[in-house]
């Protein structure tokens, strides 16, 4: 069997063009790669579901049309994985989820859409927390997905199962989706760059909302310029989703080399706690040194109120939560409970089998912070915090700096079962990424080192619909980076 | 009238909660076909299903619909309005929520006035808000043994909530109200307002006061009416309950009441079902509704005629009585049929009586609506002038304007067909006159000996020997000449009506 490609997303693409390489004997070494990461005593588990049949037919008709030469398309033959909370047509949506027993979406997410008309092949759907609530990809139904650069440590979450298929190099691409720190935590633990969108760059239509106010789907790849690819590919208006804004896609990848000189990077203090994880720092202090070598201008700068940042993420993230979680009622789809008499019997017996412990935790805590008398205290509070970060973010912006590095994660991948029990533990290491999800703004992380053999990530914030900075930004940090692990030991 | 027994010492403060179908083509937050009786479950999508990942996005004809009925009410639009959602578990509710409005409505304010019937003046029923918001399905019980089904066809059709102060202090109060904002809504064109087939639902808040006072007392909400009369009905039998208990040292419990019909009483539900509490939170997949001035400028001047603007317009331009006016512009068909008559004939009252009386009549008696008997305007107008002129008799022009109907021609086709041409011919005239003196001699000496109202009875007996055909005016002096009685003498004619 041959070795999994380890190529780059462009490099693919120059050897299926050349027809050095054909469609069909790249898919079938993708799946046949997945399927030797999860035979194994330790199983990667990367995947929920692996593409079918209908594959086969796909990568003979984009072989056909590479033989005829008229294949151009940006993404033409490339095996992207699909994060199982985006509706897939074919292919079971799950969420990691009891609840959603055999649920198969009748309809596909507008960011899948786009992948398939520019020509990717959809190998599979990606493991994650259940509802992509969680960390560590530990939260699910279907069992944890392992660190391919350590079995015994957790490839972050929720967009776990991405970040592991991709640092595997079970594919170069994949979509994940970022409520709180969900793509770049995972991204971070892995090795591999992965990108936050603004709010309302990427439809959401037929990402399976967790909270809908931070939800965006974002790109993971092996570089950055693999990553500006996928995000040119999914970025742009769609009319079925309001909250997407009818803002221009320029072409991410032309100006990705564009350099940093005169670039202002400012470093906020919040972001470096004197708890900071030393070898984490280290390596974002050496990082800001590249850049400033590279003639970018590095100034402090503080976020005061991201002090706040993690607690009102959680009391807007689990309201909002509790209201979209609301439709697994047992009624229409998925799992419903048998034998029970009546309508509150259904509800409270399929929620109650069909949802796991940390999904259950974040509705109650949800449902009781916009109750009657605790809105304001609560919901109503974290939506004031949002605001007040927003006005720090925008502050800062307005005394000229274009983008903000950060730790993506105060620290490494840490061991299965390590947090699971320790929820508040779990919930911090989403400090450093949280802030992006509430002000909206795109964010990025990029692998910026190792610390004993493990992946450290570093993050670059960007002002809204600025992707081209942070893009360009992450692409010159990466570019001063040899010895990043490229491969995850497969 | 309950009210007549306690009006003394207690007095009804009762407020309304309407909502209105929308007739948009779509629904709410997709593009499903909003009409009402299709095999359920069939015009849904992943939208309205609720299905995980799908999203709503507003219908923006829904919102002009919405808009312009505010105005009409004469409510405030506002710039800004924030759509909410609603958190309910309810197997019709596919999301678990509802999208409505909450704290920032669409609209706040405005007032629709009652003319008292006594013509004292006006009541004011206040208006506190209009929002937009999207219908649930429909669960069905009786289809199913001892099972739930559920029909998700009319989950998220557009609706509009309007909702009233408690300005109500009597139960009829509230049907005129109801009425007047329907006759409204018709002349927007905006809803069908069919409260069988759901598209117009009315709940009230009830409760009873002493009288006088301004204070407010514990409401309860009453609710299933499915007709303005059940309405009426209802907040009566629940005024006559709130005084009952408040006499009887009762407190009035705060509950929601379900109204059966069949029985005429109003019953609570159990309080485990009304236990809500909503927890509304601004819809976080939905911007804020931005309406600009001018647009909402451009959708006042678009407004068609209000109901009672028209009545008041009609009054001034026809010279019409109110009565008259009131009949016409019950509907906005009718008024506009009413004017385009009027427009082609020189007595505007005679047109009136004509389409209030005579036309309605035909189009109740085929159980059709006007366009549907297909008497156009110009016919009509010159059956009109022939009455007017003397060439028909009222009597015949009526059996003229149904064979118009039967026929769909014109009143000269039907008068040349079925021979209903007035007889004028004095000979003839003059027989049928003779031979009704001859068999009524007994009459005859009580006319000349002054009895002269037996005119009436002389021309009713040759009109009915002429099959209604006789001219009323000529027959009228040839009787008098014949009689022998003095032309001068005030006699009436008769009524043929």
């Amino acid at each position: 069997m041959a070795e999994p490609p380890t190529r780059t997303t462009h490099a693919l693409r120059e050897e299926l063009r050349s027809r050095r390489l054909r469609v069909g004997d790249l898919l079938r070494t993708t799946l046949s790669a997945i399927d030797a990461s999860d035979a194994d005593a330790a199983p990667i588990n990367a995947f929920i579901t692996r593409g079918g049949s209908q594959l086969e037919e796909q990568a003979a008709a984009l072989d056909r049309s590479f033989d005829s030469g008229d294949e151009a398309r940006p993404l033409a033959g490339i095996p992207v994985a699909i994060k199982d909370n985006i509706s897939v047509r074919g292919m079971p949506t799950t969420c990691a989820s009891r609840v959603l027993e055999a649920y198969e979406p009748p309809y596909e997410a507008a960011a899948v859409r786009r992948l398939r008309d520019a020509g990717a092949l959809i190998v599979g759907k990606t493991n994650l927390d259940e509802f992509a609530m969680g960390s560590s990809t530990e939260n699910g139904a279907f069992g944890p997905t392992r660190n391919p650069h350590d079995r015994g440590r957790v490839p972050g979450g929720s967009s776990g199962g991405s970040a592991a298929a991709v640092a595997a190099n079970l594919v170069p691409l994949a979509l994940g989706s970022d409520t709180g720190g969900s793509v770049r935590q995972p991204a971070s633990f892995c090795g591999v760059v992965g990108l936050k969108p603004t709010y309302g760059r990427v439809s959401r239509y037929g990402l399976v909302a967790f909270a809908s106010s931070l939800d965006q789907i974002g790109p993971l790849g092996r570089t950055v310029e693999d990553t500006a690819l996928l995000l040119g590919v999914i970025a742009g208006r769609d009319r079925f989703d309001s909250t997407c804004v009818d803002s221009p896609v320029p072409d991410y990848t032309e100006t990705i080399d564009a350099g940093v000189e005169g670039l202002v990077v400012g470093v906020p203090r919040e972001f470096f706690p004197e708890d900071l994880d030393p070898h984490v720092e280290a390596l974002c202090r050496a990082a800001l040194d590249r850049l400033e070598a590279l003639g970018a201008v590095i100034r402090d700068v503080s976020l005061p109120n991201s002090k706040y940042a993690v607690p009102a993420y959680y009391l807007v993230a689990n309201a909002e939560a509790s209201s979209n979680l609301a439709r697994y009622d047992g009624v229409r789809y998925g799992l419903r409970a048998k034998d029970v008499q009546s309508a509150q019997a259904v509800y409270r017996e399929t929620r109650g089998m069909g949802f796991g412990p940390e999904v259950k935790r974040r509705i109650v805590l949800g449902t009781y912070g916009l109750s009657a008398g605790f809105y304001d205290q609560y919901y109503g509070r974290g939506q004031q915090v949002r605001r007040l970060i927003a006005a720090d973010f925008e502050q800062v912006c307005a005394t000229g700096v274009d983008v903000l590095f950060t730790p993506t994660v105060p620290g490494v991948a840490f061991r299965l079962g390590e947090r699971i029990n320790d929820p508040v533990q779990m919930y911090l290491s989403d400090v450093f990424t949280v802030t992006a999800n509430l002000i909206g703004a795109p964010a990025i992380s990029l692998p910026i080192g190792d610390h004993d053999g493990l992946p450290v990530g570093g993050q670059f914030i960007g002002r809204h619909f600025q992707e081209t900075v942070v893009l360009q930004a992450a692409w010159a940090l990466e570019s001063t980076i040899s010895d990043r692990p490229l491969t995850g030991g497969v | 009238m309950v009210g007549a027994g306690v009006s003394s010492s207690y007095e009804p403060v009762i407020g309304l909660e309407i909502h209105v179908q929308l007739k948009t083509r779509t629904k709410m937050f997709c593009g499903c076909p909003a009409e009402f009786g299709a095999p359920p479950n069939t015009n849904v999508c992943p939208v309205c299903l609720g299905l995980p990942g799908a999203l709503p996005v507003v219908n923006r004809s829904a919102i002009e619909l919405a808009v312009q009925t505010a105005l009409a009410l004469g409510c405030d639009v506002h710039n800004r309005s924030v759509f909410a959602r609603k958190n309910y578990f309810y197997p019709d509710l596919p999301k678990g929520y509802q999208i409505s409005q909450y704290d920032r409505p669409l609209a706040t304010g405005g007032v629709v006035e009652l003319p008292a019937k006594d013509g004292s003046g006006v009541r004011r029923i206040r208006l506190r808000r209009l929002h937009v918001e999207e219908d649930s399905g429909k669960s069905i019980h009786d289809r199913f043994v001892e099972q739930t089904a559920v029909d998700l066809n009319r989950a998220g059709v557009p609706l509009i909530e309007i909702v009233t102060e408690p300005d109500f202090s009597v139960a009829s109060q509230a049907r005129e109200f109801l009425d007047r904002l329907k006759r409204m809504l018709e002349y927007l064109g905006v809803s069908d307002c069919n409260m069988e087939e759901g598209s117009l639902r009315v709940d009230a808040n009830v409760s009873v006061r002493p009288a006088g006072s301004d204070e407010l007392s514990t409401k309860t909400e009453v609710k299933n009416m499915n007709s303005f009369s059940q309405l009426e009905k209802a907040l009566e039998s629940e005024v006559a309950r709130h005084v009952a208990v408040v006499n009887s040292g009762g407190v009035i419990e705060h509950q929601t009441m379900l109204w059966d019909p069949a029985r005429g009483e109003a019953r609570p539900m159990r309080g485990k079902e009304e236990a809500h509490d909503y927890r509304y939170f601004p819809e976080p997949d939905l911007p804020v509704l931005e309406l600009a001035d001018d647009a909402v400028a451009a959708a006042a001047g678009t407004l068609p005629e209000m109901p009672q603007e028209k009545l008041e317009r009609l009054v001034r331009q026809y010279g019409l009585p109110a009565y008259d006016a009131e009949v016409l512009t019950s509907t906005h068909e009718l008024a506009d049929y009413f004017e385009a008559v009027a427009r082609l004939t020189s007595d505007p009252k005679l047109a009136s009586n004509w389409v209030m009386v005579e036309v309605l009549a035909v189009a109740n008696e085929r159980g059709s609506s006007i366009s549907d008997l297909g008497l156009e305007p110009e016919r009509l107008a010159e059956l009109i002038a022939m009455v007017a002129d003397g060439d028909l008799s009222h009597a015949l022009a009526r059996q003229v304007l149904s064979g118009m109907v039967e026929s769909g021609t014109s009143a000269e086709d039907v008068i040349n067909t079925e021979g209903l041409r007035l007889i004028k011919d004095s000979d003839e005239l003059e027989r049928w006159v003779a031979e009704t003196q001859a068999e009524n001699p007994a009459e005859v000496e009580r006319y000349r000996a002054g009895e002269v109202k037996l005119l009436a009875f002389f021309i009713g007996q040759v009109m009915r020997r002429s099959k209604g055909k006789a001219d009323p005016e000529r027959l009228r002096r040839i009787l008098e000449k014949s009689l022998g009685s003095d032309p001068s003498e005030d006699s009436a004619m008769p009524d043929t009506g």
